[in-house]
């Protein structure tokens, strides 16, 4: 009987992690494919309404990339940090803050056809973001408290913030009490990219933040500091590299990205503060980054195709009938696929061959 | 007579290396057989292949006159082979007992009582329950010898276990292993320490490139005969270069207390000395004894409060509040005693790993990397030093233990420091690159540079320092020039007896004086 087992790998090819994202995706088709049957559809229908059909039209590549703006933006940010081994799971909050302080500024200047307003929206938002993630930073450089928690935690708070700020204080006063703000001005709202699509030009900002994310990661000092720290705590703390500092930076970029993130919705495609601002970018971005490998470059592609499985849902709903949780299913099933395939980032399975055991007693009788 | 173990044509081929090339060896019971070799001569691997850890491509191996495969460690422990580890497996937030009942059957309360007995009798001086999370390097290991001896095994197999153990406790555990000799045990001895090889063992194998070099009775031979067979070529003698000048302090404490937050470690009490530009002044001691905090407060790694900043001071300047960097700037370099993980980042290219402590030094510009110039500061370290690697790209786990250190002295060497200090200089180095590194450690006190070295080595500290501190449960002696004093008083110091550790004034303030090192008489 052949068994196996994990060795510790001696050293890595350049090429493992394409093959690991490779793996994961892969995998996630083959157990897609089971889900489709399991509705009693056919896999390649399912697989063509989720990958092919939205790409085939004009709106559809619009769809995808108006989804691909906020996960490219936030897990930009989120990857930083998770490089020096802060783990920032809020970004879903700081997303709803960047989005409140955004809107908070474009109903107070209702009206306004400044062209600062946009910018000073998307300022608002990062520090929003900012000074949300900031809180988790705070709090664990002082009481030593665990960031997963704590940003985890205050994506809640921000979640009932908003709610209440929607069927309160920033409600449309002719809304008809529906909780939502007023629909912004245009000066208040990001100018479209494509016609006839509902991309617009906050999808350059998510581009803008992969160049300054790839310059900051592989070619700055304090970048270099940040992923010391992260791969090795007591090699940077021989260095003199600070620690609290990664803790601030890590968390910081996190909740500036998503915070841009936020005003990109509401003064984009939803042109208001509602209930709902995004659908789960924050939590999707997460698995994103990892996806991409925590590489600029890399996320690029991975939330490309996590914006395509955003659309492909929907597109499978409406032309085979899935039901909308698949979207999530999916998502699902490529981080645990992932997380599985980065296993053999660091070990292989080796084929033990079992051979006749030697008796115990043969070498006790000899001895 | 059966032997205990027979190997024959022990072959095991990496991709990138012959790692054991048809080696032959016998272990006899009662036998205490060295295994002798340079880094990277096959010693490690052909140990992983007894122990079960690493397949051979060919060869057999025969225990007790039945030929076996050894499938894995378990198995290896079942046939009656015990291993006692360089590198160390145990649980940091375990006790010393929890961790030895995880591979010995029997009650933690049943086990405190047979480790405290094990300890006593083979003076492994060590609390069943102390957490390892508190223990020093040297400790540590001493609670791998108790679990594997507590193993009962029929073959020992030691892997360079006397490393951190004081004169004294060696000779202990001499007595030790003879004594488990006499009744029959087989003892495997991986080490380079030939004085050590020549004191304890009957019968030699000695490695390099992976073949058998020599099979010899270490007894009747020299240091310097084991030594050719083992690099092939004559040591390199470390040479003393005139004192003619020692300067100005460069390093001082005063009065340094220290209680660390961790209740297990040692606290430093009262700590004074004071390193002066060309001079070498070591720190001997078993480690445990505060030499971690000691380093890590001079380093800056551990910062005192401000108050206390001058506790610490360099040039004269108080420096006890400031963090590694700053003090990096004023001159201090350091070498740490763990190479991976620390002195290095494992994952990160040489050229990546010469930024750690040379991102001030011209390695980055307006916070940009310039990769052109850490290639090339590699290189030059690579060349300087004859680091053993397939270049600046390498990434540093890719490299040996001996060749990553002579890199991180290359690396501090070349950032051109005012004070260096040094933690272990050639732990886990061969004799080969030891000899570099002591070397360039007398070259560097010959260039002005104020040189402060930790080792648990006497040899070593008696080869290349000038002054001589002993450090025992967070005290450290006052110091005596090494030139009059010798190794039984340094290991007598060595167990708190500092009695006969001279106060006299630690430098001679002339030319004249300096130069008598090895002119006065051994004895203080």
């Amino acid at each position: 009987m052949a068994r196996y087992r994990l060795e510790a790998r001696t050293e890595r090819s350049a090429a493992a992690p394409f093959l690991v994202t490779g793996m994961a995706i892969l995998l996630t088709l083959v157990a897609g494919s089971g889900l489709f049957l399991i509705y009693g559809k056919s896999p390649v229908a399912g697989f063509t309404a989720f990958f092919i059909e939205p790409l085939q039209s004009a709106y559809g590549i619009g769809e995808v990339l108006l989804k691909m703006g906020p996960l490219l933006l936030i897990a930009q940010g989120l990857a930083i940090g998770f490089r020096a081994r802060i783990w920032n799971i809020g970004a879903e909050g700081q997303l709803i803050l960047g989005a409140i302080a955004a809107s908070v500024l474009a109903i107070y200047f209702d009206g306004s056809t400044s062209w600062l307003l946009l910018p000073a929206m998307v300022v608002a938002a990062m520090l929003a973001g900012m000074a949300w993630a900031g809180i988790a930073a705070w709090l664990r450089n002082s009481f030593n408290a665990n960031e997963i928690l704590v940003t985890f935690m205050l994506s809640s708070i921000a979640l009932q913030l908003l709610y209440y700020l929607v069927t309160g204080p920033l409600r449309d006063p002719m809304g008809f009490n529906f909780p939502q703000s007023i629909t912004f001005s245009p000066a208040a709202t990001f100018p479209l990219l494509i016609e006839g699509t509902r991309v617009n030009v906050s999808l350059l900002l998510a581009f803008v933040a992969t160049v300054l994310a790839w310059i900051y990661m592989q070619r700055s000092l304090p970048g270099y500091k940040l992923v010391v720290g992260g791969l090795a705590p007591q090699a940077a703390l021989y260095a003199g590299f600070s620690d609290k500092r990664a803790v601030w930076v890590g968390l910081l970029i996190g909740g500036a990205a998503a915070g841009i993130a936020g005003v990109g919705e509401v003064a984009g495609p939803l042109g208001m503060l509602q209930r709902n601002i995004s659908p789960g970018y924050g939590y999707a971005a997460i698995i994103v980054a990892f996806l991409g490998g925590l590489h600029p470059i890399g996320i690029v592609f991975s939330s490309a195709l996590m914006a395509l499985i955003y659309v492909g849902g929907d597109f499978a709903r409406l032309s085979v009938g899935l039901p909308s949780a698949v979207t999530t299913i999916f998502q699902g099933l490529l981080l645990t696929f992932y997380l599985a395939s980065a296993l053999f980032l660091q070990y292989r399975l080796r084929r033990v061959d079992a051979r006749p055991p030697v008796q115990a007693a043969a070498a006790e009788g000899a001895g | 007579m059966t032997p205990l173990l027979k190997l024959t044509g022990m072959t095991k081929v990496y991709p990138s290396v012959i790692a054991n090339d048809g080696i032959d060896l016998e272990v006899h019971p009662g036998q205490i057989h060295a295994v002798l070799g340079e880094n990277g001569a096959g010693k490690s691997t052909l140990m992983k292949i007894i122990y079960g850890v690493a397949e051979p491509d060919s060869g057999t191996i025969e225990w007790q006159g039945t030929p076996v495969t050894i499938r894995n460690p378990a198995h290896a422990r079942s046939l009656g082979i015990g291993m006692v580890f360089q590198h160390f497996s145990l649980f940091e937030t375990l006790t010393v007992a929890e961790n030895i009942a995880l591979a010995v059957e029997g009650s933690v309360a049943d086990l405190t009582k047979r480790i405290e007995a094990a300890a006593d009798r083979y003076g492994l001086d060590v609390r069943a329950d102390a957490r390892v999370k508190a223990l020093s390097v040297g400790e540590r290991q001493r609670v791998e010898i108790l679990r594997c001896i507590l193993q009962d095994p029929k073959l020992i197999i030691m892997d360079e276990p006397t490393s951190v153990l004081s004169p004294q406790s060696i000779a202990q555990l001499f007595e030790t292993l003879k004594a488990l000799a006499a009744e029959g045990y087989g003892i495997l001895f991986i080490s380079h320490k030939l004085d050590e090889i020549r004191a304890l063992c009957d019968t030699a194998t000695v490695l390099r490139h992976g073949k058998v070099t020599g099979r010899v009775d270490p007894r009747e031979e020299t240091s310097r005969s084991l030594a050719r067979m083992m690099i092939g070529r004559d040591l390199p003698q470390a040479r003393h270069g005139a004192v003619d000048t020692v300067g100005e302090e460069r390093l001082g404490l005063f009065g340094l207390d220290f209680t660390p937050e961790d209740p297990f470690a040692v606290a430093l009490k009262d700590v004074s000395m004071e390193v002066r530009a060309g001079e070498i002044v070591g720190i001997a001691g078993v480690s445990g004894n505060g030499q971690d905090a000691l380093t890590r407060l001079i380093s800056g790694e551990e910062r005192l409060d401000a108050a206390q900043s001058e506790w610490v001071q360099i040039d004269r300047e108080p420096v006890g509040h400031l963090g590694p960097a700053r003090r990096r700037r004023l001159g201090l370099h350091f070498v740490p005693e763990e190479r991976l993980g620390r002195g290095a980042v494992p994952a990160h290219t040489l050229s990546e790993n010469a930024l750690l402590t040379g991102h001030g030094s011209g390695l980055s510009k307006r916070g940009f990397l310039n990769f052109g110039a850490m290639k090339r500061f590699a290189g030059s370290t690579i060349d300087d030093f004859d680091v053993r690697c397939g270049g600046s790209a390498s990434a540093a786990q890719s490299l040996s233990g001996g060749n990553l250190q002579k890199y991180i002295v290359g690396r501090e060497i070349a950032l051109k420091p005012k004070v260096l200090l040094i933690s272990q200089p050639t732990w886990g180095v061969d004799v080969g690159a030891a000899a570099v590194i002591r070397q360039r450690l007398i070259d560097l006190r010959d260039e002005g540079v104020a040189v402060l070295v930790v080792s648990e080595e006497l040899e070593e500290l008696f080869e290349i320092a000038d002054r001589l501190h002993v450090m025992f449960r967070g005290r450290l002696s006052p110091s005596v020039r090494t030139a009059q004093t010798d190794i039984e008083h340094i290991g007598l110091a060595m167990t708190g007896d500092f009695d006969h550790m001279s106060v006299e004034e630690p430098v001679p303030a002339t030319a004249d004086e300096a130069g008598a090192p090895g002119v006065v008489g051994a004895h203080g």
